[in-house]
């Protein structure tokens, strides 16, 4: 897929430090490129539908964190204890993805989770869940989140990702791995 | 491997990360644990969920204007 309409102008500080490359590298042979090159009316319609939810998701991210940003500033201005404000900006992307206590002495599981089997398929694919999951994902670290959105709503992969984001391979991972598992953590207290 | 190890390596293994050795006891773990199949199973499961969270129409008068540029870029071209 075609990721240009992401990276021409990037909603970060352009002083960002860059790792391992500020540009993604692309295989030669795109065929959504090839056939945009081609004046291909319903390849670009295609695209555009393809593309624009994801497109959404991710100028949200950023229009969020500004408006949150903003309420902060505002906030201190008027000298407003709004501390929670302050920490949803610097929350950090550490700590374990599952709560520890589900963990006996010896390190394995003494609460397992479920595997939905028994959840019918109406309930797991059904608006209300893919709400929760969006609102799980909007309560991601930002960090957090433009990887979550680039990986498993616009489905680029981890290379692309890190290219993009202009972070390590290990810390992609991270970043991903912790948004999952939030993601579950929510659906686990939804559905069980 | 512990459990509390396994579920911080799930994500490596569902991208593929994970060296030969470490997925192959990632794999002997998994095949004897109800537990971390099914949290294997929920991660998978988010993730797919967290796909399925991309639909979202396009606005016609945007698709409209959309492809209106693009018309005038392929007469321009």
């Amino acid at each position: 897929m075609s990721v240009l309409l992401f990276s021409h102008q990037t909603p970060w500080p352009e002083d960002r430090p860059t790792y391992p490359d500020p540009r993604v590298v692309r295989d030669p042979i795109d065929p959504d490129l090839e056939a945009l090159r081609s004046a291909d009316e319903a390849a670009f319609e295609a695209l555009i539908t393809r593309l624009h939810g994801p497109m959404m998701r991710l100028a949200m991210t950023y229009l969020r964190d500004r408006a949150a940003a903003e309420d902060a500033v505002r906030a201190r201005r008027r000298k407003e204890s709004r501390i929670l404000t302050f920490t949803s900006l610097f929350r950090r992307d550490g700590g374990p993805t599952v709560d520890p206590s589900r963990f006996g002495a010896d390190r394995m599981w003494s609460s397992p989770p479920d595997s939905w089997t028994n959840v019918p398929e109406s309930r797991l694919l059904g608006r209300e869940t893919i709400d929760r999951v969006r609102a799980a994902i909007d309560d991601l670290s930002p960090k957090q989140r433009e990887v979550v959105i680039l990986r498993d709503v616009a489905g680029l992969d981890a290379d692309e990702v890190c290219g993009l984001l202009s972070i390590s391979p290990a810390n992609q991972r991270v970043r991903l791995h912790r948004g999952r598992a939030s993601v579950r953590k929510s659906l686990e207290d939804y559905l069980t | 491997m512990t459990c509390k190890e396994i579920v911080e390596l799930m994500t490596d293994y569902l991208d593929g990360f994970l060296s030969p050795s470490r997925r192959a006891k990632f794999e002997q773990h998994i095949s004897g644990c109800d537990g971390c199949r099914a949290y294997l199973t929920q991660l998978k499961t988010a993730r797919m969920l967290i796909g399925r969270t991309a639909a979202e129409p396009v606005p016609e008068p945007l698709k409209a204007e959309l492809m209106n540029a693009f018309r005038y870029w392929k007469a321009a071209s």
